[in-house]
Formats: structure tokens, C-alpha cells, sequence
């Protein structure tokens, strides 16, 4: 339990020391949802239709730029070798990485989501639902997107490949996402958008821990 | 049936038994395709209501089985390299990519070019659409990720890790997006009660199923074989190269 809670703080503290590099996966997140209201025009009513959509995409691609060095740097300087002695088992040191990886991305999108729905003009009763829904949902992309991660270790251009890889792996917790929001606008219950949410990230554990160190495995031989 | 399975692994003896297989294989495909295609186009009849434009059928829905099925053979093939480490799954598994791929996007194409006339438009975001174009990704980023290493063991392993992933990941991808939007007509082939197709259509329809499989077959088959002489040459390449230096 030591190791695993050392490795996750271990993350957290070289992601917030390290030049701030917790604050990019946010910036692009703020600046990508920027350039909405230019593309398809300032009208609220237009905006606050297509919120919701629009901020649960962007937190999608802004996690997927962030894949990129959940692993990559660890590979370079030889800490994932330790990590693979190390009496932890690899499966559970994946799980810590991509804990932290949620805390510093998908947590800080889910914290800024009703910021930038305030922006775009969503609907007050739409709030609570995309919260929730990104509370539930984004843990299950950190967990899945750490496999493609793994997998593009060593790979030429794996900043680009795993964009390919993952994104269609998101698709369902995308639909449930925007769901949950949907179902509430038009008075029907939330209760089973987020039970199904909380069925994906169930299937995202077990699928994302054992894919990710066997990749991993894989890139270390 | 898994020592026949195991005993194929081997390069050799695959290939002995590919040689021998292959040009019944190709014959039967070249029949059934021919015939299935020329009585699904031209002697099949036209549908009370779609008119001759029912006839993209004996392509579409043939190709559309074909796109699903072949990912099921190459996750099962990547299943068994990664427990087994058969190398001749890995080859097996790389060289049913790119066929699945193709299907994939004749369906694709052939849905657009059916759906026109029809549903009066090219594309939907309809639930079927929406996860062939899915699988359709997924084949991609199972072709780029292989062909993305220097070390082709490595790309080969990595690639079957994928293929596995997306193979859990597929029906909930499919029944999420089922569930998202629905438009397309529901199966009419396979039901509890019959088919819902006359047999007018039914049995030209079956030829070019059985046809698509036997194709798959055929090019699978020269497919590993070629990649099989492609790392002799090398081999040889190298050992020349090295006998010279």
C-alpha cells in the first residue's frame, strides 16, 4: 500500500514541480473550448444547445494529448524498470499511474467544466448531471487511454498513434456522458445514464490495469 | 483439433498445406462469387418497393459480415499468438487487417451508395453506420500500430495487445451506439422466427456470403504466404550481405 500511494504522489509531485506541467492538459482544455464560439458563431442559444457536447469532446482530446507522457518519461529515465522489480505488482503500479494521471487531468477537467459551461451558456439544470457524468466517466478514459499509452512506447510517432488507438475505445463513455446530460434537460431520470457510467469504468479497470502492464511488459523486454 | 491447430504453426507445413489448399479454395471462391453475383444482379428479382436499387444487397450485407468476422479471426488469432507465441498467428493476424479493413469500407461504401436512393441521403449517424465506421478505426490504428516499430516482433505483440482490447471493447462500443441512434433496419436474416427475405433473395444472398468467406480465405492465405517468402528473402539478403562483408 506504501509503494502504491509513493508512486502516486511521486506523479503528482514531478507533474506540479516539473514547470507546471499539470496546467497544460487545462490549458489546452480552456483553449480548445475557446475556439468553439468562434467556429460556429456567439449566438447563446446556439452555444448553450451544444455546451455540454462541446466540453465533454474537449475534455476527450485534451486527455488523449495528455497520454503521451503518462509513461514515456518513466521509460526514458529507466524508473519503469524499477517499477517492474519492484515487489509491487506492475498491474497495481499502473492503476497508481493512472490514479494520479485522474487526479492532475480528468479530476482539474471535471473541477473546471461548469467555469466553461458558464461560458458557453449551458443550461443551470445541465450542471449537475455533466459533473457527475465527468466524475464517473473520466477515471475510465485515464484507465483505457494508459493502454494506448503503453502500447506506442518506442513507437515512431506515438504522439499521434495514440490518438488513433484510443478515441474510438471512448466512444461509449462519451454517449452515456452527453446522456446523462440530455435525459436530464428533457425531465426524464439521471439515475441509469451514471449507473451505466459507473458499468464502463467497471469494465475499464480490469481491462485498462491488465492491458497497460502487459504493453508495458511488452516495451520493457 | 487444437494439436491440428498447433501443427500448423509451423511455417512449413502451413505452407504445404496452403499450397495444397489454395486452388480449390480459389475455384470455389470464383463460383460462388460469379454465381452468387450474376443471380443476385441480373436474375434475382427487383423488390416491390426498393426497386432494382435491393441489388447493392448481394454486396453490402456480404461484405458488411465479412468486417465483423474478420475481426473476430484476427482477435482470435491474437489471442492465441500472445498465449502461444505462435509466430504464424502474428502473421496470420497482420496479413486479416487489411482485409478487414477493405470489407470494411466496401460496406461502408456500398451503405453510402444504397443509402442515397433509398434514405435520400449518403450518411447518418445511425447506430449501424456509426459502429462500422467504428470498426473501421479500429482497424486502422491495428494496421498503424503494427507497421509503427522498427522491431516487427515488437509491432506484431503490440498489435495483438490491441486487438484483444478492442475485441472486449467492440459489442459495448456496438450496444452503446445502438442504443445512441437507431435508423438502420434490424436483422433480417437471423431471427428467432426465419428470415424475414424471400428465398428469391435469400439464396443468391448465401452464395455471396459463402463466396466473401472463401475470398477472405483465398486472400488470407497469399497474404501469409507472401509475407512468408518476403522474411526469407530477407534472410537470404542478409546472410549475402553478410557473406560479402
Amino acid at each position: 500500500m506504501n509503494a502504491f500511494l509513493a508512486i502516486i504522489g511521486r506523479d503528482l509531485r514531478l507533474a506540479t514541480r516539473r514547470g507546471g506541467e499539470a496546467a497544460l492538459t487545462l490549458g489546452f482544455f480552456v483553449v480548445a473550448i475557446t475556439l468553439f464560439p468562434f467556429g460556429v458563431g456567439p449566438e447563446p442559444e446556439l452555444l448553450g444547445r451544444i455546451a455540454a457536447g462541446i466540453i465533454w469532446v474537449t475534455a476527450l482530446l485534451a486527455a488523449t494529448v495528455s497520454f503521451d507522457r503518462l509513461f514515456r518519461a518513466d521509460m526514458e529515465d529507466g524508473t519503469l524498470e524499477l517499477l517492474a522489480l519492484a515487489p509491487l505488482p506492475l498491474e497495481l503500479a499502473v492503476l497508481a499511474k493512472a490514479i494520479a494521471h485522474w487526479l492532475l487531468t480528468g479530476l482539474a477537467v471535471t473541477l473546471l467544466a461548469p467555469v466553461m459551461g458558464l461560458m458557453l451558456n449551458l443550461p443551470e439544470a445541465a450542471y449537475g448531471p455533466l459533473v457527475a457524468g465527468l466524475l464517473l466517466g473520466t477515471p475510465a478514459l485515464s484507465l483505457l487511454g494508459g493502454i494506448g499509452a503503453a502500447l506506442v512506447l518506442g513507437a515512431r510517432r506515438g504522439g499521434a498513434l495514440v490518438g488513433l488507438l484510443v478515441l474510438p475505445l471512448f466512444l461509449p463513455v462519451l454517449i452515456f456522458g452527453i446522456s446523462a446530460v440530455e435525459a436530464t434537460l428533457i425531465g426524464l431520470p439521471l439515475a441509469p445514464h451514471l449507473l451505466i457510467l459507473g458499468a464502463l469504468l467497471a469494465v475499464a479497470l480490469p481491462v485498462g490495469v491488465f492491458g497497460s502492464a502487459a504493453a508495458l511488459r511488452l516495451a520493457l523486454e | 483439433m487444437p494439436n491440428f491447430l498447433h501443427s500448423l504453426a509451423s511455417p512449413a507445413r502451413f505452407q504445404r498445406i496452403a499450397n495444397a489448399v489454395l486452388p480449390w479454395v480459389s475455384v470455389l471462391a470464383a463460383v460462388l462469387l460469379g454465381v452468387g453475383i450474376v443471380w443476385g444482379l441480373v436474375f434475382s428479382p427487383p423488390d416491390y418497393q426498393q426497386g432494382d436499387t435491393v441489388r447493392v444487397m448481394y454486396i453490402h450485407v456480404p461484405a458488411a459480415w465479412m468486417a465483423t468476422f474478420c475481426y473476430a479471426v484476427m482477435a482470435l488469432l491474437s489471442a492465441s499468438f500472445l498465449i502461444w507465441k505462435h509466430q504464424l498467428a502474428d502473421l496470420a493476424a497482420r496479413a486479416a487487417s487489411p482485409i478487414g479493413a477493405c470489407f470494411t469500407a466496401i460496406a461502408l461504401i456500398t451503405g453510402a451508395l444504397w443509402g442515397k436512393p433509398t434514405w435520400g441521403t449518403w450518411w447518418v449517424w445511425d447506430a449501424r453506420l456509426t459502429s462500422v465506421l467504428v470498426l473501421f478505426f479500429l482497424y486502422l490504428g491495428h494496421m498503424a500500430l503494427s507497421a509503427a516499430f522498427d522491431d516487427r516482433e515488437r509491432g506484431g505483440r503490440a498489435a495483438a495487445i490491441l486487438a484483444c482490447v478492442g475485441a472486449i471493447n467492440l459489442p459495448i462500443i456496438k450496444y452503446s451506439v445502438e442504443w445512441w441512434n437507431t435508423l438502420h433496419q434490424g436483422a433480417s436474416v437471423f431471427r428467432m422466427d426465419g428470415p424475414t427475405i424471400d428465398n428469391s433473395m435469400l439464396w443468391p444472398l448465401l452464395l455471396t456470403v459463402l463466396g466473401f468467406n472463401m475470398l477472405f480465405v483465398v486472400l488470407l492465405l497469399v497474404r501469409i504466404k507472401s509475407e512468408l517468402l518476403a522474411r526469407r528473402i530477407e534472410v537470404l539478403q542478409r546472410a549475402r550481405a553478410s557473406g560479402r562483408g
